[in-house]
């Protein structure tokens, strides 16, 4: 095993490792956004995540929306949580979710209580909080310890030859240090699913990505698909940077697992890894926002997120390192980017410096550095939804 | 001490390829462009008959109707008209075999 460099995380009760100190304000559901983003007013240290669900929701669809909230506030980059919703029953799913990790966590309920009474409250449990967050402090840690998400956006043809090499770099050589890395995006596989399937640790487990796949083309494409499913995949972005079939831009996708690292496990949306340290695969939509979220939502710290026209997304908790090697979008919109590999299209960067840059960076932003999306206020928090609510 | 490597106008992944990327602006039409095998490090040419912007894809051999699309050393799609060698490879003669 390759050592692994050493970071200052914060060590949480669970055992886990975070890299941001974040109290959370967390609805339960859509009616209860306007309470939790007045008590974030009333307490500047807080953080409100504002979201469109929560109601009427049932079977799988409902358990991925627990799952969901329940994750993120468990993530490691959260210290404390103040949930809020409608009625307390449902909320007190959320607070007995969250505190299986140990973290400091309270619910509110709105219904026999109204907004103001509910906020006074739940701005008392906030400040409490950040003074606990306050006193956090960052220890030596490793970066084995830190959980690392994968996923592109707004890819172009430089994706392929770069940016998502360099991201495959760094996932070979951070996967021989222990390092827990995951990639994702179902439908953005297509037309490299024999690939995918055949990088499986073992046949099984190929078998099991393939299962996933399958059953997303049976299920979501085949129902609903129009001619490059309304432009959508590749996207109207993809298609002006030079990609031109789905089949491109999946191959081009698939960069970002390197060329040794095997996932060892297939995961639900927002399934926490039990297998230990590995690669893995989590089964999500290519959706920017909705992807990072879920990834949050399982303990992911950091995401390593390759573009080529220019993706600006963030999340809340989970801080995204942008990389791009398009020298138009580093000169156009270079604001929204942390790692420029453009040297490589020039053959002035080797993949090998470039995956080295990108380590730099991830620990750095371990470390506390702010990304891009993080100093330019992106906080894209976008549920998941299966079906239709009831 | 070698020299640095010219800049290449275009990359190749496969040498199997079809198809370079073009990375630097401005291409025209009747241009000849040197490119880069990613895979072998050999340098290539290709002369352009049409403008191929940043990003997008030259044909770097001629390609006939109902083709299959090779990039990458793999299937990327269909050729749903007849490409000429330099020609600028896209959506408009390039389908994909999925959806």
């Amino acid at each position: 095993m390759v050592k692994a460099p050493e970071i200052l995380g914060y060590k949480r009760e669970n055992g886990r490792v975070g890299i941001r100190n974040h109290v959370l304000v967390l609805p339960l559901d859509d009616l209860s956004n306007a309470a939790c983003e007045a008590v974030a007013n009333n307490i500047p240290g807080a953080l409100a995540i504002p979201h469109a669900y929560g109601r009427l929701q049932f079977g799988r669809d409902l358990e991925l929306h627990f799952r969901t909230l329940i994750g993120t506030g468990a993530n490691p980059n959260v210290a404390a949580v103040v949930v809020i919703g409608i009625e307390p029953e449902w909320t007190q799913v959320i607070v007995d979710g969250v505190a299986k990790t140990g973290k400091p966590v309270k619910g509110f309920s709105i219904e026999r209580h109204g907004d103001i009474n509910t906020i006074a409250a739940a701005s008392r449990a906030a400040k409490e909080y950040v003074h606990i967050a306050s006193e956090h402090r960052r220890e030596t840690c490793s970066l084995a310890d830190v959980w690392v998400s994968h996923k592109c956006g707004e890819s172009d043809t430089t994706s392929g030859i770069a940016s998502n090499p360099t991201v495959g770099d760094f996932v070979d050589k951070t996967d021989a240090m222990g390092v827990t890395n995951c990639f994702s995006e179902t439908s953005e596989i297509t037309g490299g699913e024999h690939i995918c399937r055949a990088r499986g640790a073992t046949e099984a487990v190929g078998d099991k990505w393939y299962a996933t796949w399958k059953a997303y083309m049976d299920e979501v494409i085949e129902p609903h698909k129009t001619s490059d499913l309304s432009d959508s995949q590749p996207t109207k972005g993809n298609i002006a940077g030079g990609l031109t079939t789905i089949e491109e831009k999946a191959l081009g996708n698939l960069q970002k697992i390197g060329k040794n690292a095997r996932y060892i496990d297939v995961l639900e949306p927002a399934e926490t890894p039990e297998k230990g340290p590995g690669l893995y695969f989590m089964d999500t939509s290519s959706a920017a926002a909705e992807c990072v979220t879920l990834k949050a939502a399982a303990g992911f710290v950091v995401h390593c997120f390759p573009t080529g026209q220019g993706n600006i997304i963030g999340n809340p908790i989970e801080p995204v390192i942008k990389i791009t090697a398009n020298p138009r979008t580093i000169r156009t919109m270079g604001e929204h980017i942390d790692v420029d590999v453009s040297a490589i299209l020039r053959r002035e960067m080797t993949l090998d410096q470039a995956g080295d840059a990108l380590l730099d960076m991830v620990v750095r932003t371990c470390n506390g550095r702010l990304t891009a999306a993080e100093a330019l206020g992106h906080r894209e928090f976008v549920l998941t939804k299966l079906y239709r609510s009831a | 001490m070698t020299e640095k490597p010219a800049s290449p106008d275009f990359l190749v992944h496969d040498d199997r390829d079809h198809a370079g990327v073009v990375v630097v602006e401005g291409i025209g039409a009747g241009r000849e462009l040197s490119g880069w095998s990613m895979e072998t490090d050999a340098t290539l040419s290709i002369t352009t008959r049409d403008a191929i912007p940043l990003g997008h894809k030259v044909a770097l051999r001629d390609i006939v109707n109902g083709d299959d699309v090779i990039k990458y050393g793999e299937v990327i799609g269909m050729a749903v008209a007849d490409i000429p060698a330099g020609s600028h490879l896209h959506t408009h003669n390039v389908k994909t075999k999925k959806w």
